[in-house]
């Protein structure tokens, strides 16, 4: 992504909610990007157009896959200095608890870091982060070595 | 494709595409059969992951399989009842080309009494070269009501 590019070459910090901004599918959810100190987390105000069972008014199984998979993807480009958007080769989600008609929120930690491909795990809680609704584990593959 | 399709599975049917999310995503349903289903997304500037290659975000194939899945389960089933996923794991096998649909056909391989398999795939020019591949596990709840009975679903 240029503006990834961009900041790396001038050596600058990215602003997460800037990235998260730019990307359209992350617009079109709702997704706000918070950076505390050093913990990044995502923000998921309810909205109507996430429902997947509305007789729970419960979010669609999609929406909670997506908001764990733009953690683990932000985490990646905050923590690890790539100039590209990091590649996932392949995630596991498993649904712990209904997701709720409120605020979700969601962070990522790397597991391990290798030299092309990096191990991440994400959770994903509504009013409280002990008792997630959600978590992610997935493998993304970093484009390091050409930019 | 529905003439063994039992009238309440029809009505499923008809509704899977009216779900707010799937809705939000534009998507269509594009055919039931006995434990399978078949839908998809066309392509929208409003699912893309990488501004700059056009490239849909890897959670609308997420959501895509999810939807389809749920709805291979709903078609395996005699009865309807909610279902609630368990785990779903996804295979990216190549980046989505901008500008094509992406099409999730998913099969329900078993049903126990309280889960049910499903392994799928999303493709867009042709089936044997998938986007992504999935399995996952979804839980039954019977006795408790479908969403998807319900008109608004």
């Amino acid at each position: 992504m240029e503006l990834i590019a961009k900041a790396r070459a001038a050596g600058e910090a990215i602003d997460a909610d800037v990235l998260v901004q730019a990307i359209p599918y992350c617009r079109h959810l709702g997704v706000i990007a918070r950076l505390e100190g050093e913990l990044l987390t995502l923000e998921l105000p309810f909205a109507a157009h996430l429902v997947g069972n509305p007789m729970l008014q419960a979010l669609h199984g999609g929406v909670i896959g997506s908001l764990l998979e733009m953690a683990a993807m932000a985490q990646v480009i905050y923590e690890v200095r790539t100039p590209r958007l990091p590649k996932p080769v392949d995630i596991s989600i498993d649904y712990l608890r209904s997701g709720r008609a409120t605020t979700s929120f969601a962070r990522a930690r790397i597991a391990k870091q290798g030299r092309r491909v990096v191990n991440v795990h994400a959770e994903m809680w509504q009013e409280d982060e002990s008792k997630p609704i959600a978590a992610l584990r997935g493998h993304m593959l970093l484009d390091s070595v050409r930019s | 494709m529905t003439e063994s399709v039992p009238p309440w599975l029809k009505l499923v049917q008809g509704h899977m595409h009216q779900t707010a999310f799937f809705a939000h995503l534009k998507g269509e349903v594009v055919g039931f059969g006995p434990g399978k289903a078949t839908m998809r997304i066309p392509y929208g500037p409003h699912l893309v992951g990488n501004p700059d290659t056009g490239v849909v975000h890897g959670g609308v194939i997420t959501a895509l399989l999810d939807h389809t899945s749920g709805a291979a389960v709903m078609a395996a089933l005699k009865d309807p009842m909610a279902i609630a996923t368990l785990d779903l794991r996804i295979d990216y096998m190549k980046p989505a080309t901008p500008g094509e649909a992406i099409v999730a056909e998913v099969t329900c391989l078993k049903v126990t009494h309280s889960v049910a398999f499903v392994r799928g795939s999303a493709y867009q020019s042709s089936p044997d070269d998938p986007v992504a591949i999935c399995t996952g596990a979804f839980m039954l709840m019977r006795g408790t009501p479908s969403p998807m009975m319900d008109a608004k679903a």
